[in-house]
């Protein structure tokens, strides 16, 4: 058997391997809870001792994606099996659809806002980031700093001015004023994360690229681009889930049009009695973009948190 | 193919002068090399010849075409990074063909030529390979082709031995040689291994502190260095500086070092004051008859030479002598100077006095 100062021995990897595997349970736990709630009936989602095996339904995403009134036991004159599934689910509990609930479109806005804010953020942040790192900017370190000390306070600190501000500029639940204001919050740590990045790549690539007959912006989109894609792609995520989970903003700029779907999750509990399979329903849609957006990403994103921990 | 001049080239840096007034002319063909120790603005100037850095005054011609102003695109020149600076998100067959692109030539053209030069080369089989896996090597050979592919004007190399292991860097001079003599190509060559410049250089420009000290050939440089700084920075072990206080009239033929009477070339200047002589150490011979004396106080051994490093009067001096003459560490020695390769050298200036034997080389700088 060989012996190394660096390699772990099998002890210690099973110790390692038994921390990782706690650690995932205690993470996974409230995500489990959640999904599993979404699939439960009103009953059971309540029951003490919680349920583990039950019966699953999908009456709670009924719930979230319907507005539901009750019947006078008399309206029902059709025969029941000529119904669709989604109203024989509402009709066991003595209720009927009479339309849409808002929650598509809650669900949509916040699409809209957090993929865009996030798109600004980075086109934004990638193209600043890349003077700061490149051109012999004024000020730059102040510049930098000034930047990164928009972000030493919450954002929601400055929650009244802007509210004033959005008011008289008319911003107040459009989605372009949300989508302002996310890219606002976002830009400082784009720009920040992607100069980091930048300054990674040797300047060299850029100037064999210039002397091969390139521009500046080509050299620029043609060689630095495709290096700092991965740390590119990880700042999108972070600015995503920011974007994604952002809920005190949300309440106090937006009611209607523009309402994203954090502000809105919780008004389904009121809606008849506390209905939690339908808030975890909403719960567990509401994951589902960024679950995708970050396995998309995911093999950047391993490599953007470590990227430039180790010095070449 | 071009021939480049370079006058009262100057760079700052905010309050550092980087390059002071560089005046030198490369001839079509030749293998130019840059030499000086790190931080004497020879990486600068070749910057601002390729168009990379931007000069705060003086000009550049390439061909005769001044581009002093012009971007780097449009000076038809090729960069060998020391670095390489492979794109490493691309095969090396796309590196190369890469340069090629940028100009609109057709991709069908454009892969012929590419497989052309990495048949000079010796890497036609790895032109599909990405240039991550590649040796240092074979990087510096993509490198090399992604300059020659497009037959440029002339080619700048900015230190392109300097990341790779000692017994490859040899190997690699020599093919870089012989690739230039196929070529012919004007190539401006930046390093600061003299041996490297002496191996290589057809013309050798020594800088210092953005001040070129001398420009010449190898040999040139070698023998009759203009300034104390190439004496020293040139040969290893370095030229041997003895310093005393004397004076040189105009066509004398000697100096008295100490007590010692030792002869000269015949000078042509004169001069009173702090002298330095300066003598190479292959050119430090022991004879009895010598009054001129000193210790050994080390033996190295290389071969078919040895080093001695001497303890004189005037300070510690190396001599190199053949392995075959018998030296003991402790032994005093009498020392005699070849009088036909002296130099003297102002020790204030560093300037080497001009005598009969240096006139051709260093008489109208």
């Amino acid at each position: 058997m060989s012996f190394s100062v660096t390699e772990p021995s099998k002890r210690q990897k099973w110790f390692a391997g038994i921390v990782v595997v706690c650690y995932t349970l205690i993470t996974l736990m409230p995500l489990v809870w959640i999904i599993t709630t979404g699939f439960k009936s009103s009953p059971d989602s309540i029951a003490y001792p919680p349920k583990v095996v039950f019966t699953p339904t999908v009456e709670g995403y009924v719930n979230l994606f319907t507005t539901q009134t009750r019947m006078s036991p008399g309206v029902i004159t059709e025969p029941r099996d000529h119904l669709p599934w989604y109203e024989q689910i509402v009709r066991k509990k003595g209720n009927t659809i009479v339309g849409p609930s808002r929650f598509s479109e809650r669900f949509f806005n916040s699409v809209i806002i957090g993929f865009g804010s996030t798109f600004f953020a980075i086109v934004l942040g990638t193209t600043a980031a890349y003077a700061f790192s490149r051109f012999r900017v004024p000020l730059k370190d102040d510049l930098l700093f000034f930047i990164l000390s928009t972000r030493m306070m919450p954002p929601i600190a400055v929650a009244i001015p802007i509210f004033l501000m959005f008011r008289n500029l008319g911003l107040n639940d459009t989605h372009a004023g949300m989508i302002l204001l996310y890219t606002t919050v976002n830009l400082s740590l784009a720009v920040w994360l992607i100069n980091g990045f930048i300054d990674e790549i040797p300047i060299e690539y850029e100037e064999a690229a210039l002397i091969d007959g390139y521009t500046r912006f080509q050299a620029f989109y043609k060689v630095v681009l495709p290096q700092a894609a991965t740390g590119i792609a990880s700042t999108a995520i972070f600015c995503l889930i920011f974007a994604w989970n952002e809920y005190a903003f949300a309440v106090l700029l937006t009611s209607g049009t523009a309402q994203t779907a954090p502000p809105f999750i919780p008004t389904i509990i009121g809606v008849a009695g506390q209905d939690w399979p339908a808030v975890a329903a909403g719960a567990t849609l509401f994951l589902l973009p960024v679950m995708v957006f970050t396995i998309i990403l995911r093999r950047h994103l391993l490599r953007g948190i470590t990227f430039g921990a180790v010095r070449k | 193919m071009a021939q480049i001049k370079v006058k009262n080239l100057r760079k700052e840096f905010g309050s550092f002068t980087a390059v002071e007034s560089s005046t030198f002319t490369i001839e079509d063909g030749e293998f130019f090399m840059l030499l000086g120790p790190s931080g004497c603005g020879k990486t600068t100037t070749l910057r601002m010849m390729a168009g990379l850095e931007l000069p705060t005054s003086g000009e550049i011609h390439i061909d005769g075409e001044d581009v002093s102003n012009k971007r780097a695109s449009e000076r038809d020149i090729a960069f060998v990074f020391q670095m390489f600076a492979l794109y490493p998100h691309m095969s090396v067959g796309k590196n190369m063909s890469y340069p090629l692109l940028s100009q609109g030539m057709p991709r069908a053209q454009a892969r012929e030529k590419v497989l052309e030069v990495a048949r000079i080369l010796g890497i036609e089989h790895s032109l599909k390979k990405p240039v991550r896996g590649l040796s240092g090597g074979d990087r510096q050979r993509v490198a090399l082709g992604r300059a020659i592919v497009r037959e440029p004007k002339a080619f700048f190399m900015d230190e392109p031995l300097g990341a790779l292991d000692a017994e490859f860097r040899e190997h690699m001079a020599t093919e870089l040689r012989a690739l230039h003599d196929r070529i012919g190509a004007t190539t401006v060559y930046v390093t600061h291994d003299q041996m490297e410049a002496m191996q290589m250089g057809d013309k050798i420009v020594v800088m210092n502190h953005g001040v070129i000290e001398q420009f010449g050939d190898p040999q040139q440089i070698y023998d009759w260095p203009a300034t104390k700084f190439v004496g020293e920075f040139i040969g290893s072990p370095a030229m041997n500086f003895l310093d005393f206080h004397g004076s040189v009239a105009r066509g004398s033929t000697s100096v008295l070092l100490g007590d010692c009477e030792m002869s000269i070339p015949e000078s042509l200047d004169e001069y009173s004051g702090a002298v330095t002589l300066g003598v190479r150490p292959e050119h430090i011979h022991f004879s009895d008859h010598s009054s001129y004396r000193g210790e050994a106080i080390a033996v190295e051994y290389l071969g078919t030479t040895q080093i001695i490093t001497i303890q004189t009067p005037h300070g510690i001096i190396k001599a190199r002598v053949s392995s075959e003459v018998a030296v003991n560490s402790g032994e005093t020695l009498g020392l005699t100077f070849d009088a036909r390769t002296l130099s003297l050298f102002e020790r204030t200036s560093g300037r080497a006095l001009l005598s009969e034997t240096n006139k051709a080389v260093i008489g109208n700088g």
